[in-house]
C-alpha cells in the first residue's frame, strides 16, 4: 500500500506535466494528501478533505491534482515545500510549518464508548476513568502525543491506558481507525480520539457507539483538546492563501455540511475556554 | 556447492594480487574460509604484535570495535605530505555514514537510501567494477527517524552482506555483484527500519531495527550467513522468553534479577511498543564467545506514562551468538528521559585494573559517562563523565548506577533548562577508536544542552497532538563538537581538540600514531596520537559524518579512505533542506545547527588518500 502510494506520488507528478502541455489554459490545484486515512483523504478521494478539495477546485475552475504521500513527520518538507503541490486541506490553525488561512472548521477529542456499555463520560475529571480501560493514539518520543495522553499521565491514570500507535500498520487502510474498532470489539471501554476520526469511524461498527467531546477544552497546564483547522499553503504564498480565504467565506455552507456528511463533531470557531465547559461533540 | 566455488575463487585472486605486498599469511584463512575475516584465529584486541593484513572487512574493523590500523607506513612525520589518490562519486546525496570495506584488491561501499552497493578496483586506481541496487521500498524513507542513512557493510566467505532501510539484509557475490539472498527482517509499514552495520559471527549475520520513534519492539537477529535464513530472534522488552532470558542469564545488578522484567518494569503491555530498537553496534568475544549490542529509547510513551525502569531499554545485552541467549544485561538509563539511545559501540579490551589484567569492554555512552565494565559479568568496574554533564551528579560504583539530578527531571508541560547533555547524549552513533600503542581511547563526542520549554502543537494522519517544543545550543565553551583523548585506565581526558560543530565522524587510530577524523564544516584531520596537534588537514566537498578507514592497497602502499556527505541527525538541516528559522525541527537538533548551511552542501563522494 505504502509503496503503491508513493509511486502514484511519482506519478502524479508525471501526469501534471503532460496534462499541463494538453491543456494549459485551466488552472490547476495541487493538493497534497494521505492515501491512506479516512475520513480525512484517500487514494480513492472518499474523504472530507478530498470533497473540500474538489470545492475549491471547483470555485477556481480549476483540475485537481493530488500528490499522495503518507502524512508523517516530513509531510510538509517531502510535499508542500518541496514544491509537489500548493495546499494541504487540513492542518492545524497557525501551524508552524506553513502559513495558514482562516480556519474552516474546530473539532475536539471526544469519549468512544459502546452505547451498550452503562459508561457516561464527559470530563477527563470523571473518577469513573481510573476504572476503566482506557485506549488512546501515541505519536513518538519526546512528549510529542495527543493530548488526552498528557491529560491522562497529569491526573496519575496510567495502569488502564492502552496505547495504539497512530501510525499503525500502514499495509491495512486507514490505521488510526483500530482505536475505534478497538472499542466495539471490547478491547478497550472508552478512546479518547480526534474527533472527525471518532465521528466517522463510530457509525461503521458492528455495534452502536457513542461519542463525547471531552472537557475541559484546555486543560492545565497549557493542553488544549480542541483544535481549529485550517487550510496550509507555503510560507510566503500569500496570493494563494487570500484566494483560499475567499473560496472558505463563499463555499462556507457547501464546506460545512460536507463535514456534517462525515460526522465530523464541530465546535463553534469562536470557542474559548469559557464556553468549553461540558456538552456533547455530537 | 556454487556459493563455495565462488568464494574459493576470490580467495585464489586476493591471494594473487597481494603475494607482492608479502604480509598476508594464507594460514589465517583456513579457520573459516573467509579472506582474513578478523572471527577465528584473529585476535579480538587490537594488539601491536598481530601485524595488520590490510583489510578492512566490517564497519568496525574487528570484533573488538577497537577500529585500529596496524599499518604505519603514513606516520606523525610524513603524514603532512597526504595527497588525494582518487575519489569516487556515490551519486547519492543524503547522509554518508558508512565505512568502506577493503576485501583483497576491492573496495565495496554502501550509500545511504537507496543503499547502492558499489564495487571499486583498487588495481585501477579506483575504477567502477559493479555497483548492486538492491530498490528499497521508497516508502521507507517516510518511516526513517533522522535522515536515511546506512552504517556499513561486513564481508564474510565471498560475500559483502548488509542491511537496507525497508529492513531487508541482502547478501551479494563479492565478485561478481550478483544477489545471493536478501531476507525480510523488518516491517517498514509498522514503523521498523534497518541502518545499522551488521557483523557475522560464526556464519551468522547480526542485525537489528530501527524505529523507536515510530513504537517498534526492539530486536537482535541472527540470519544464517549462508542460506538468508533467520536462525533466532531476541526482543528486548517483554516476556523472558521472547528477550531469550533463561536459566543461564546473570545479571551482575539485583533490580536486574527477576522474572519477566521485560514486562514487569512497564505499566500493562507498555512494552509491545515499548522501543529498545538495536541501531547501533555490536561487539564480538569469541574466547567468552558472547556478543555485546546496546539497545535505544524507550518509546513512544511519554516518561510520566511509563512509571518503572522500562527494560530492556537503554540497556546492554550480553548473548551467546549461537542462539542469542542472553547472559546478563545492564541498564545504562533505566526509566530514560532524556532520549538517550544506549546503543553506542561497546570497545573489548585487556586492561590492568587494580594491578589485575581485565577482560572489560569500554563504552563512551550517551549519557555522558565512560564505562569500564568486566565484559564476562556485566560489574561496572568505573563510570566518569567525558562531557559536561548537569542530568546527573555522579556515579555510584555500589549501586552501579548514574545518580540522576532531580532538578534536571523534564515533565510534560515544565520549562526544564540546561540540560545537559542533550538528546544526541555527550556522544551519538559515532565510533571511538583505541590504540594499542597509546593505550588512549579516541572519542569523536558532542558539546550540546538543551531546553525544554513550552508546547509546540502537531498535526500526524490528521490528528493534532501537542510536544514539548526542543532546543538544542552549544554547551559551555561555545563549540558544539569535541574530539578527546581518553585513558580509560587512569580515567581522565588526556587531551581534547574543540570543534564548532558535532564531531559526528567515526574515529580511526593508527599505528603511526596518528588519529583520522572529519568534521561536518568538511575537514578530514590527522592529528598526534600523542598531542592531538593537528597534523594536516584536507577540505572536503561535502561535510563528514562517515567512519575513516586505513588499507594497504595491491601496490603495498598504505591508504586512507573517508566518504563525505553531510547529513545524518545532526546534518538534517542540510540533507533534509530543512527551514533554519524553526529551531525545534529535526527534534531540535536544528535550532543548534542554524549556521551549517553557511559551511556545507549536501554531497557524496569516496575520497581515498596516500602518500606521493
Amino acid at each position: 500500500m505504502c509503496s503503491r502510494s508513493l509511486s502514484l506520488v511519482l506519478c502524479g507528478v508525471g501526469c501534471l506535466a503532460t496534462a499541463c502541455a494538453g491543456d494549459s489554459a485551466r488552472r490547476v490545484f495541487r493538493v497534497c494528501a494521505d492515501p491512506n486515512n479516512l475520513p480525512f483523504s484517500n487514494q480513492r478521494q472518499e474523504g472530507f478533505e478530498n470533497r473540500i478539495a474538489a470545492v475549491i477546485a471547483a470555485d477556481f475552475d480549476a483540475r485537481l491534482e493530488y500528490t499522495w504521500f503518507p502524512q508523517r513527520r516530513g509531510f510538509v518538507r517531502h510535499t508542500l515545500r518541496a514544491g509537489l503541490c500548493d495546499a494541504v486541506i487540513g492542518v492545524p490553525d497557525r501551524f508552524g510549518l506553513t502559513a495558514t488561512t482562516r480556519p474552516y472548521y474546530r473539532s475536539t477529542y471526544v469519549f468512544v464508548t459502546r452505547r451498550d456499555s452503562s459508561i457516561h463520560l464527559q470530563s477527563l475529571d470523571d473518577a469513573a476513568l481510573r476504572n476503566l480501560t482506557i485506549g488512546v493514539h501515541l505519536i513518538g518520543d519526546d512528549y510529542a502525543n495527543p493530548p488526552p495522553m498528557h491529560a491522562l499521565a497529569r491526573r496519575n491514570i496510567i495502569h488502564n491506558v492502552a496505547g495504539y500507535t497512530i501510525y499503525g500498520d500502514y499495509s491495512q487502510p486507514n490505521p488510526p481507525a483500530r482505536l475505534i474498532e478497538a472499542v466495539a470489539n471490547r478491547e478497550v471501554d472508552v478512546a479518547i480520539v480526534w474527533g472527525p476520526l471518532a465521528g466517522y469511524f463510530a457509525t461503521r461498527q458492528s455495534v452502536p457507539l457513542q461519542i463525547t467531546a471531552v472537557s475541559p477544552e484546555i486543560d492545565e497546564p497549557a493542553i488544549p483538546l480542541a483544535f481549529s483547522i485550517a487550510l496550509g499553503v507555503r510560507k510566503g504564498d500569500e496570493v494563494l492563501r487570500a484566494e483560499l480565504d475567499g473560496v472558505l467565506d463563499r463555499r462556507s455552507a457547501e464546506i460545512a455540511s460536507i463535514l456534517t456528511e462525515y460526522g465530523v463533531p464541530v465546535r463553534p470557531l469562536s470557542a474559548t475556554v469559557a464556553t468549553a465547559a461540558g456538552g456533547g461533540g455530537n | 556447492m556454487r556459493r563455495r566455488r565462488t568464494s574459493a575463487t576470490l580467495l585464489c585472486s586476493v591471494a594473487l594480487c597481494i603475494s607482492a605486498a608479502g604480509c598476508r599469511d594464507a594460514t589465517e584463512r583456513r579457520d573459516n574460509g573467509a579472506a582474513r575475516p578478523s572471527g577465528g584465529v584473529a585476535p579480538i584486541v587490537a594488539s601491536t604484535a598481530q601485524p595488520d593484513d590490510g583489510q578492512w572487512l566490517m564497519a568496525p574493523k574487528d570484533y573488538g570495535n577497537n577500529r585500529f590500523s596496524g599499518l604505519d607506513q603514513i606516520n606523525a612525520g610524513n603524514v603532512a605530505n597526504l595527497r588525494v589518490a582518487w575519489t569516487f562519486s556515490t551519486g547519492v546525496l543524503r547522509g554518508h555514514e558508512a565505512a568502506p570495506l577493503v576485501v583483497g584488491d576491492t573496495m565495496y561501499f554502501v550509500t545511504p537510501y537507496p543503499n547502492i552497493l558499489s564495487a571499486i578496483d583498487l588495481n585501477r586506481g579506483g575504477e567502477k567494477k559493479w555497483e548492486y541496487r538492491p530498490q528499497p521500498s521508497s516508502a521507507s524513507q517516510g518511516v526513517a527517524c533522522c535522515d536515511v542513512v546506512n552504517r556499513g557493510a561486513a564481508y564474510w566467505e565471498g560475500k559483502i552482506i548488509y542491511n537496507t532501510l525497508d529492513a531487508h539484509t541482502v547478501a551479494v557475490d563479492a565478485q561478481s555483484g550478483k544477489e545471493l539472498w536478501k531476507t525480510k527482517l523488518g516491517e517498514i509499514n509498522r514503523g521498523e527500519t534497518i541502518t545499522m552495520a551488521p557483523i557475522v559471527v560464526k556464519g551468522k549475520v547480526l542485525v537489528g531495527n530501527s524505529g523507536g520513534e515510530f513504537g517498534v519492539r526492539g530486536w537482535i537477529t541472527a540470519v544464517d550467513a549462508g542460506s538468508g535464513k533467520i536462525a533466532w530472534r531476541a526482543y528486548n522488552t517483554g516476556p523472558d522468553a521472547d528477550v531469550l532470558i533463561g536459566p543461564r542469564f546473570q545479571p551482575f545488578y539485583l533490580r536486574d534479577r527477576g522474572k519477566d522484567l521485560g514486562v514487569t518494569t512497564w505499566p500493562r503491555d507498555h512494552w509491545k511498543i515499548g522501543g529498545g530498537s538495536v541501531w547501533g553496534w555490536i561487539s564480538y568475544d569469541p574466547e567468552l564467545n558472547l556478543i555485546y549490542h546496546g539497545t535505544g529509547n524507550p518509546g513512544p510513551w511519554n516518561p510520566e506514562i511509563r512509571p518503572g525502569e522500562n527494560k530492556w531499554t537503554a540497556a546492554i545485552f550480553a548473548r551467546d551468538p549461537d542462539n542469542g541467549e542472553a547472559i546478563w544485561a545492564y541498564q545504562w538509563s533505566p526509566h530514560d528521559l532524556y532520549d538517550y539511545d544506549g546503543i553506542n559501540e561497546n570497545i573489548l579490551l585487556d586492561l590492568p585494573i587494580n594491578g589485575q589484567t581485565r577482560k572489560v569492554l569500554v563504552r563512551p555512552e550517551r549519557n555522558g559517562y565512560m564505562y569500564v565494565m568486566d565484559r564476562k559479568t556485566g560489574e561496572v568496574l568505573s563510570a566518569d563523565p567525558y562531557a559536561y554533564n548537569t542530568t546527573s551528579k555522579g556515579f555510584d560504583l555500589q549501586s552501579g548506577k548514574v545518580i540522576e539530578n532531580k532538578e534536571k527531571a523534564t515533565g510534560f508541560g515544565k520549562v526544564a533548562r540546561e540540560i545537559c547533555p542533550s538528546a544526541p547524549g555527550a556522544k551519538d552513533w559515532q565510533p571511538a577508536s583505541w590504540s594499542p600503542r597509546t593505550r588512549l581511547l579516541y572519542v569523536p563526542h558532542n558539546n550540546l544542552c538543551m531546553d525544554m520549554e513550552g508546547l509546540d502543537a502537531n498535526y500526524i494522519a490528521g490528528t493534532p497532538y501537542v510536544g514539548a517544543s526542543v532546543k538544542m545550543y552549544a554547551g559551555p565553551g561555545g563549540h558544539r563538537g569535541e574530539f578527546t583523548a581518553w585513558d580509560p585506565v587512569q580515567r581522565k581526558k588526556i587531551w581534547s581538540i574543540r570543534e564548532k560543530f558535532p564531531a559526528w565522524s567515526g574515529a580511526l587510530a593508527t599505528a603511526g600514531d596518528i588519529v583520522f577524523y572529519g568534521t561536518m564544516d568538511r575537514f578530514f584531520k590527522a592529528v598526534d596520537a600523542k598531542t592531538g596537534h593537528l597534523l594536516w588537514q584536507y577540505r572536503t566537498g561535502s561535510g563528514i559524518i562517515s567512519q575513516p578507514i586505513s588499507f594497504k592497497g595491491p601496490d603495498g602502499k598504505q591508504y586512507i579512505a573517508v566518504a563525505d556527505g553531510v547529513g545524518g541527525w545532526a546534518g538534517a538541516i542540510v540533507a533534509g533542506s530543512l527551514d533554519p528559522r524553526d529551531e525545534t525541527s529535526a527534534l531540535g537538533f536544528v535550532g543548534a545547527m542554524q549556521d551549517l548551511p553557511q559551511h556545507t552542501n549536501n554531497g557524496g563522494a569516496i575520497y581515498v588518500f596516500a602518500l606521493p
